[in-house]
């Protein structure tokens, strides 16, 4: 526990450090004519995890999804205020979307490979984004595969049906996958939700070795997890409206530790959510 | 106070008899229900299957299988009359590919559109349109291609009559286009919401999405679909029967007039006497008919079964 807390506080320091990655600035979204978060105002370290935590409701995927700009795909999303990406507004008129996700990757709550196979799952970013050499896909699967600490499970099966592997193994595909297109920013839904507790423990070894390259958000549930793996941690609520509102945001062992805001601390100690 | 009712209870379901088997009589009615309502569709299709040999195969022992597969000559009321169906099969074979090839891409690109692209208000107006279409009788689509198609046709072309062999693969191709949007329409609808989102979290545009992700993971469905298709536009009678121009010679080119197997069967049968020659011939056209739907129906479950298995969990 002890030792937990120091690694903690160093990390804290080197967060620190780090420039500041993305940022919202008094941001509404609305689905419609309901508002799902509310004056959002963020500043996301680079280098860094930072935990998004909440109970369930409370905006915590659409905030992640504002970053890549997922939520363009929910007919009616609005956007209100600013989101920048190393400074750069990425809602306004002349960002291309597909560049910006090609920075900004995802891997969601559930492990969704394709149904295609192991070598297609992962060669699927590059060859969307114009590498069509095969040597030179079979470089970055390769390493992409290493990276996210599957290689040596599936490289005697790269031609198999990536739905053939144990669900721990398909989220590393999925993040072998996005590491493949070389982002900047790896956004993460509850990646460990449907997984099972060893594989929850491989994914998080994981997060924290591609922290030192990757800016990493993470939604989770789990409080035990953001604990173990952020730095930062954001605390949402919702408000009556149902609005998501970040109540608290802070490194990661002081949030816990020591929270500011009451409803944080009823939320930590387990009185609600 | 309950006590000793629910120890009743439990006494009176541990005695032998409740466990014994009840006859539960709707579920005996519905399962033999079921097994019947099998077994009758298997019988007809058998029946059907004896009919076409018992009156068909007796051909062969006039004409050669070879003479009557590729015979050019199809004169069935001369002296002796002669039965070669080459010409009939190439029609078939030519106005099914050119139909086959128009309304694939026609279709699943409107079905991806409907499913991918198209905001849900389109989708949900124009989707039963296109299956309304479906059921616009044949006879009404064999009166279009005669009004309206087959003067274009001529014109376009250059022919001395636009009753021919492309005007019927131009109808039969729209006549298979929205059972081919509709079932491919269900099969990309049905392609989970996680594999797009992946891709376009990944980068991919629409049109990437929909061709690298969407389709290929809908593809048995989009294969039924043109199944359904070919099956309609070889199986098409009577609109073939009015547009394609009725030659009897081999053709040998898609504007020339031609008759399909089927409207051979259509136009020979009444003349036929029953249990004669030409009656057997037709029959026997029938039966060649029934093969080669179901040689493509079973090619493409053999493709269908192997692009799965390829990605099967």
């Amino acid at each position: 526990m002890n030792r937990n807390h120091a690694l903690l506080s160093n990390k804290t320091l080197t967060a620190q450090a780090c420039a500041t990655k993305l940022r919202t600035e008094k941001v509404n979204l609305y689905y419609g004519s309901f508002q799902a978060l509310r004056n959002i105002t963020l500043d996301i370290h680079a280098c860094a995890i930072t935990a998004i935590i909440g109970p369930s409701g409370c905006g915590k995927s659409s905030l992640l999804r504002l970053f890549n700009r997922m939520n363009d795909l929910i007919p009616g999303a609005r956007v209100e205020g600013n989101v920048e990406l190393d400074g750069i507004l990425i809602y306004s008129p002349g960002i291309d979307v597909v560049e910006l996700r090609k920075k900004v990757g995802m891997v969601f709550q559930k492990p969704n490979p394709f149904p295609m196979s192991v070598f297609e799952n992962v060669a699927f970013g590059p060859r969307r984004h114009g590498m069509s050499n095969r040597a030179e896909l079979e470089e970055i699967v390769e390493k992409s595969l290493r990276h996210a600490a599957l290689w040596d499970e599936v490289k005697d099966k790269l031609e198999q049906s990536g739905l053939a592997l144990s669900g721990g193994q398909q989220q590393r595909l999925c993040i072998a996958r996005v590491l493949a297109v070389e982002p900047e920013v790896i956004l993460m839904d509850e990646p460990c939700s449907a997984l099972d507790p060893l594989a929850t423990l491989k994914i998080e070894d994981l997060m924290r070795n591609l922290a030192q390259e990757y800016t990493i958000i993470i939604v989770t549930h789990n409080m035990q997890q953001a604990a173990r793996v952020s730095e930062m941690a954001a605390f949402m609520m919702m408000e009556e409206d149902r609005a998501g509102v970040l109540v608290e945001y802070g490194p990661t062992s002081e949030l816990f530790t020591n929270p500011k805001d009451k409803r944080t601390e009823d939320y930590i100690t387990g009185r609600f959510g | 106070m309950l006590k000793p009712e629910i120890s009743s209870v439990i006494a009176a379901s541990n005695t032998k008899d409740s466990l014994r088997r009840r006859l539960r009589l709707g579920e005996r009615f519905i399962e033999s229900w079921i097994f019947l309502a099998g077994l009758f569709a298997i019988i007809i299709l058998v029946g059907i299957i004896a009919i076409l040999i018992k009156e068909g195969l007796p051909i062969f022992t006039y004409s050669s299988p070879w003479q009557f597969l590729f015979g050019t000559k199809w004169y069935p009321t001369s002296e002796p009359p002669t039965f070669g169906i080459l010409p009939f099969f190439l029609s078939t074979l030519m106005i099914t590919l050119i139909a086959t090839a128009a309304a694939v891409p026609i279709g699943v690109g409107c079905a991806a559109y409907l499913a991918e692209v198209a905001p849900p208000r389109i989708r949900e107006t124009v989707k039963p349109i296109i299956e309304l279409l479906a059921g616009v009788p044949s006879v009404m689509m064999g009166f279009i291609g005669l009004m309206l198609l087959s003067p274009l046709v001529r014109s376009i072309f250059h022919l001395n009559t636009g009753l021919c062999g492309l005007t019927a693969a131009i109808m039969l191709s729209l006549m298979s286009l929205p059972i081919i949007v509709s079932v491919s329409e269900d099969a990309l609808h049905a392609v989970p919401k996680e594999f797009k989102e992946a891709s376009y979290a990944l980068g991919a545009t629409k049109w990437e999405t929909i061709r690298h992700v969407c389709i290929p993971a809908a593809l048995s469905g989009i294969g039924a679909a043109i199944m359904l298709g070919v099956g309609r536009a070889i199986g098409e009678t009577m609109t073939v029967l009015m547009v394609a121009g009725g030659a009897l010679a081999v053709p040998l080119s898609p504007t020339d007039p031609m008759t399909t197997m089927t409207s051979a069967i259509a136009s020979g049968i009444g003349n036929a006497v029953r249990g004669g020659l030409q009656y057997q011939a037709l029959f026997a056209i029938g039966l060649i008919l029934f093969i080669m739907t179901l040689a493509v129906n079973l090619i493409a479950d053999k493709v269908l079964e192997r692009q799965k298995r390829k990605f099967a969990r």
